[in-house]
Order: C-alpha cells, then sequence, then structure tokens
C-alpha cells in the first residue's frame, strides 16, 4: 500500500531539525525548510473569463493574477505567476490531492489544466537581516525592497539552479524572508549553497513551520 | 552580462536566456508537394548575416516562453524584443 511508503524529505539527511533554533539570536541569515507544501501547476488562458472565473472560485476566491512576477497572496494560498498562462498554487501541505481534484474539475470544461507537482520540489526559506546579502551572491535578480516586494515571485538561477523565488512577508517585519521553491534533486546544493553564503554573517536554522499552524516569523 | 528584456517577464540577465536560431522561419504550405531539395532547403539551411538578424529566443530559466528579438550579430545589440506573432520591427539600417 502506498501510505506505508515513509514520505522522505528532500533535505532530512542534514537533520535539520536537531539544528533548529527558535532564537536565531545574532545570526545575520536564517535558513528554513517547509516541506511537503502543497505545489500544483495552473495553465489556463487568461482571456478566458469563464476559466479565470472557475479557477478563482475552486481556489476560495483567490485569483488567478495577470500581472507579471507577482503573487497572490491568501490566508491558506499562494498564488504564483509562473507564466502568461501558467500559475503555481502553493498550499498547506496535504491538501494537494483534493485541491488539485477540485481545480481540475472546476478549469477542465473552460480548457485549463491542473497538475500536482509537490513532490517536485521542497521549499527553502531564506529570512534574517543579511538574506538578501547572501541570495545575492548567487542570483541575478535585483531583490532591492524597491524592486522586489513583498508577493513579488520570480523565475530565475541562484548558484546556476533554477528556482521560483517569492517575497514571503508584508514588509511590516524588521526582516525580509523569500520562499524559494526548488527542485528537490537540487535542493542539497542549493542549501549548502546558502549556508556557504551565509557564513559570514552567521547562519542559523530555524524551525521548519508548517502554514496550518502559523509562525512568528512568517 | 546583458540584460535582455523578456515580453513577458521583463528586463533580465542574459543567463536565463537561450539562443533559438533564427526566426521567423515560415513552414512552407504546400509541404507535401515540393521536392526534398526544397524541403531541405526550409529545414536546414539558415542564414548567417554579419549584422541585423531576426532570431527566436526562450527564456529558459524564467518564464519558458519563446519570443523574437532583432540581435546585431557583431555588436550583440538587441534592438527589439517582441512576442511571437507580433509583427516584426524593421532593420535599423534601412535594408530588408
Amino acid at each position: 500500500m502506498a501510505d506505508a511508503i515513509p514520505r522522505l524529505g528532500a533535505l532530512d539527511h542534514l537533520g535539520l531539525a536537531a539544528r533548529a533554533t527558535a532564537e536565531p539570536g545574532a545570526a545575520g541569515v536564517w535558513l528554513g525548510e517547509r516541506r511537503f507544501l502543497a505545489k500544483i501547476n495552473l495553465r489556463g488562458d487568461p482571456q478566458n473569463a469563464a476559466f479565470m472565473q472557475a479557477a478563482g472560485a475552486a481556489l476560495d476566491g483567490v485569483q488567478p493574477t495577470t500581472a507579471p512576477n507577482t503573487a497572490v497572496r491568501a490566508a491558506a494560498i499562494d498564488l504564483l505567476w509562473l507564466g502568461p498562462d501558467e500559475w503555481l498554487v502553493v498550499a498547506a501541505a496535504g491538501s494537494e490531492a483534493a485541491l488539485a481534484a477540485r481545480l481540475a474539475a472546476a478549469v477542465a470544461p473552460h480548457g485549463g489544466t491542473v497538475t500536482d507537482v509537490t513532490e517536485s520540489r521542497t521549499t527553502i526559506t531564506v529570512s534574517g537581516p543579511r538574506a538578501r546579502d547572501a541570495l545575492a551572491k548567487g542570483c541575478p535578480i535585483d531583490l532591492h525592497p524597491r524592486r522586489f516586494r513583498p508577493g513579488d515571485c520570480a523565475q530565475s538561477l541562484l548558484a546556476r539552479v533554477g528556482v521560483i523565488l517569492l517575497r514571503a512577508d508584508d514588509a511590516t517585519g524588521p526582516v525580509p524572508r523569500f520562499e524559494l521553491h526548488v527542485l528537490r534533486s537540487m535542493a542539497d546544493y542549493l542549501w549548502r549553497f546558502l549556508e556557504d553564503a551565509g557564513q559570514e554573517y552567521g547562519v542559523a536554522v530555524v524551525e521548519s513551520e508548517d502554514r496550518s499552524q502559523g509562525s512568528g516569523i512568517r | 552580462m546583458l540584460l535582455i528584456h523578456c515580453p513577458w517577464c521583463g528586463p533580465r540577465e542574459e543567463v536565463e536566456f537561450r539562443c533559438g536560431g533564427q526566426g521567423h522561419i515560415a513552414r512552407p504550405a504546400d509541404a507535401m508537394d515540393i521536392s526534398d531539395a526544397e524541403y531541405a532547403r526550409y529545414l536546414f539551411m539558415r542564414t548567417n548575416p554579419k549584422g541585423w538578424h531576426y532570431e527566436r529566443w526562450n527564456h529558459v530559466h524564467g518564464c519558458r516562453r519563446w519570443f523574437n528579438a532583432l540581435r546585431h550579430t557583431v555588436t550583440h545589440e538587441i534592438r527589439a524584443t517582441y512576442r511571437p506573432g507580433e509583427k516584426k520591427p524593421p532593420l535599423p539600417d534601412g535594408t530588408t
């Protein structure tokens, strides 16, 4: 039975939980992993009002955006723009099967397609006062707060690895917070790159939090 | 490092892109009727100008969409980028 197979996270072998701290202290870069977030690829024609409406209704009112490089962020769902007819739905771990089925049923009559890509990527969080400096060592995107604002997202390269990058804070807190959705086979490499990039600022591993439980640093 | 203007994502660094060769190659409408030599010319023969060149590019590490660009093969200047289906801009030097 498939349920009997233990589900392994992409970074489980690094033993991050044992290193995690609730208090990053003086560290400049805070790294964490959000395991198993539901990720669903949504495609459809944004000119088709019926498709857009059906998608929004199936996503609890979160409407797909046509504004490039931005995400719509709601309590339980992030909806990231990936292309002119493509979006990534990110939701709480474990919700992918039900959400994908609901979304597919809603958009299929309007030419939309839904693919559950949960297992393809894991999510690394980069936060802390020097998070931007660490990321800038490997990323061609201008992450200055004037250019990469809360809710902005981008697909680009980080240390030569393709990532989906999201500014996940709302600018009310003292530090920025980024989420990197990275292919799980690249996650180990990217984590080690980030630890190395952040070394001069001090690196703290923070608790791997789940959205449904809420978190102080989200 | 060049900044290339993706028609969908806006300006991004050159490393995110791949060149896809000559653009605006029309598949012969009468492909079933033309000779093998003519079909091979469509399939394999490409221009290789020293100067302005219409090209296809792919934002391979970004939105993964194809677009067209007008690029100078000597200076590497990219004069224009535009979406598939959009009218190609005139050559800057007035030639055709």
